[in-house]
């Protein structure tokens, strides 16, 4: 079996989750304290992709990827970066199409939290940062937890977004849910297969993995 | 000294209220903060804290201007040194009793002091628990030795007392009235037990109809 399309899928989930958590903390944070209403606004954009077809964000992704539009020519012509069928261009579309899945968890992580203990921290003279680090953050782990999993196994399942920006170019683009595409469309079912039974095994155990430990954390922090 | 003039239009559970109340409190004194529930009673410490803004309004504290609307003065709570315990519990469960405490501390001061508060709240034994273990009383009681960690000249009380036992209710008071002795407060006391205000407090003030309608001895007041 040819572990390539796995591989580049492990790295591009990874490197997904990784940067969505450096997005979707600070943002789930403003949704959750802020109070402007034009965080509806900013709530509503967020959770678009959990309703849209990937088809439809995936089609705006690679107009607006695409060299012969501004934004492409743009990036391309100061950064030397393109994004339509490259990796580059599936981790950014990735970004935006998990974005839900890592912002809805934190915000909630966030919502969780007594203001009390803000409140409290504040009049310790504590900033912001101190309160989110040492309070915030800590307080919420399984939050975390399920937020960074959810991102994790959705991007694994990615299919419509990744073919529409991506398309299939092996070692570039061609991640699992593609190849499993491809083999089928050769008519290739034993490697399809293959690839399938792969991701079931692997899903489920990162999914059992998580509960358990979820689990026992919510174990040790009930009280009595 | 204290000195307050401040306005606040508040909605409640029982209608919008027009705070407007003005005061002055000497150092040292333990004033009970009375009046039924809904009255305003914790706004007016947690504009005192700086964790909530009045529409105008005056507050000086010594020679300090903490709020001027006029002059657009508002020194944020992280600057205002005051120490403040919460009706909810607010001891944070990711750290130990010890590094509650610890946490309190400003930069560059005296881990000593922890120990020393740990001592008189007769804690130090549980410094390295969790304090998800501890009972309301005892967590209330951390919370108060907490408050004291920056040497606060002012201790405002937001009912610490409501939800605990006539047994640890007691225990709680006294340890209240020892510190504020033993390090020369300016308390503000928070409640709307009758008997806690006249047990604890020399002077009570009573809040009505968002305005002070009494403001005496709390005999005087509590007998007629």
């Amino acid at each position: 079996m040819n572990f390539e399309p796995f591989i580049l899928t492990l790295k591009l989930a990874t490197l997904t989750t990784c940067l969505l958590f450096m997005v979707g903390i600070p943002l789930a944070y403003w949704l959750a304290y802020s109070k402007y209403r034009i965080k509806y606004v900013v709530e509503a954009l967020v959770s678009m992709p959990l309703v849209l077809p990937p088809t439809v964000l995936g089609f705006y992704l690679l107009l607006a990827f695409s060299p012969e539009n501004q934004l492409g020519k743009f990036l391309d012509q100061y950064f030397d970066l393109r994004l339509v069928f490259t990796f580059h261009g599936l981790v950014l579309a990735s970004v935006i199409y998990s974005l839900p899945f890592m912002v809805q968890p934190l915000r909630s992580g966030f919502s969780g939290i007594p203001n009390a203990w803000l409140d409290a921290a504040k009049t310790m003279g504590k900033s912001s940062w101190a309160t989110l680090f040492r309070i915030l953050l800590p307080n919420m782990k399984n939050a975390l937890i399920t937020a960074g999993v959810l991102t994790f196994a959705h991007t694994i399942g990615e299919f419509g977004v990744v073919l529409m920006v991506g398309g299939n170019i092996p070692k570039e683009t061609r991640v699992i849910s593609v190849a499993i595409y491809n083999e089928v469309e050769g008519m290739n079912y034993t490697m399809a297969n293959q690839y399938s039974l792969l991701l079931i095994a692997f899903s489920f155990t990162v999914l059992l993995v998580t509960y358990l430990i979820n689990h026992r954390k919510n174990h040790m922090l009930s009280y009595d | 000294m204290i000195e307050l003039s401040l306005k606040k239009a508040l909605t409640g559970a029982e209608g919008k209220i027009a705070l407007d109340i003005s005061c002055q409190i000497q150092s040292g004194e333990l004033v009970g903060l009375y009046g039924p529930s809904g009255a305003g009673k914790s706004s007016v410490l947690r504009m005192i804290a700086g964790l909530m803004r009045p529409n105008e309004g005056v507050l000086t504290v010594g020679i300090e201007t903490w709020i001027d609307t006029e002059n657009k003065v508002f020194l944020k709570p992280e600057k205002r040194n005051i120490g403040m315990i919460f009706q909810e519990h607010s001891i944070f469960p990711n750290m130990t009793v010890y590094e509650n405490l610890v946490f309190a501390l400003d930069k560059g001061q005296d881990k000593s002091f922890v120990d020393e508060l740990l001592d008189s709240i007769g804690m130090e034994k549980m410094a390295g628990q969790s304090p998800m273990k501890l009972s309301g009383g005892q967590k209330q009681r951390v919370a108060l030795a907490r408050a004291m960690v920056r040497k606060p000249k002012i201790l405002l009380l937001d009912e610490p007392l409501s939800s605990l036992d006539m047994e640890m209710r007691r225990n709680l008071q006294e340890y209240i009235v020892k510190f504020h002795r033993e390090y020369g407060l300016t308390t503000l006391l928070v409640s709307h037990d009758a008997s806690e205000i006249s047990r604890m407090a020399q002077r009570v003030l009573v809040l009505e109809n968002g305005q002070f309608s009494f403001d005496g001895s709390p005999e005087l007041f509590f007998k007629a």
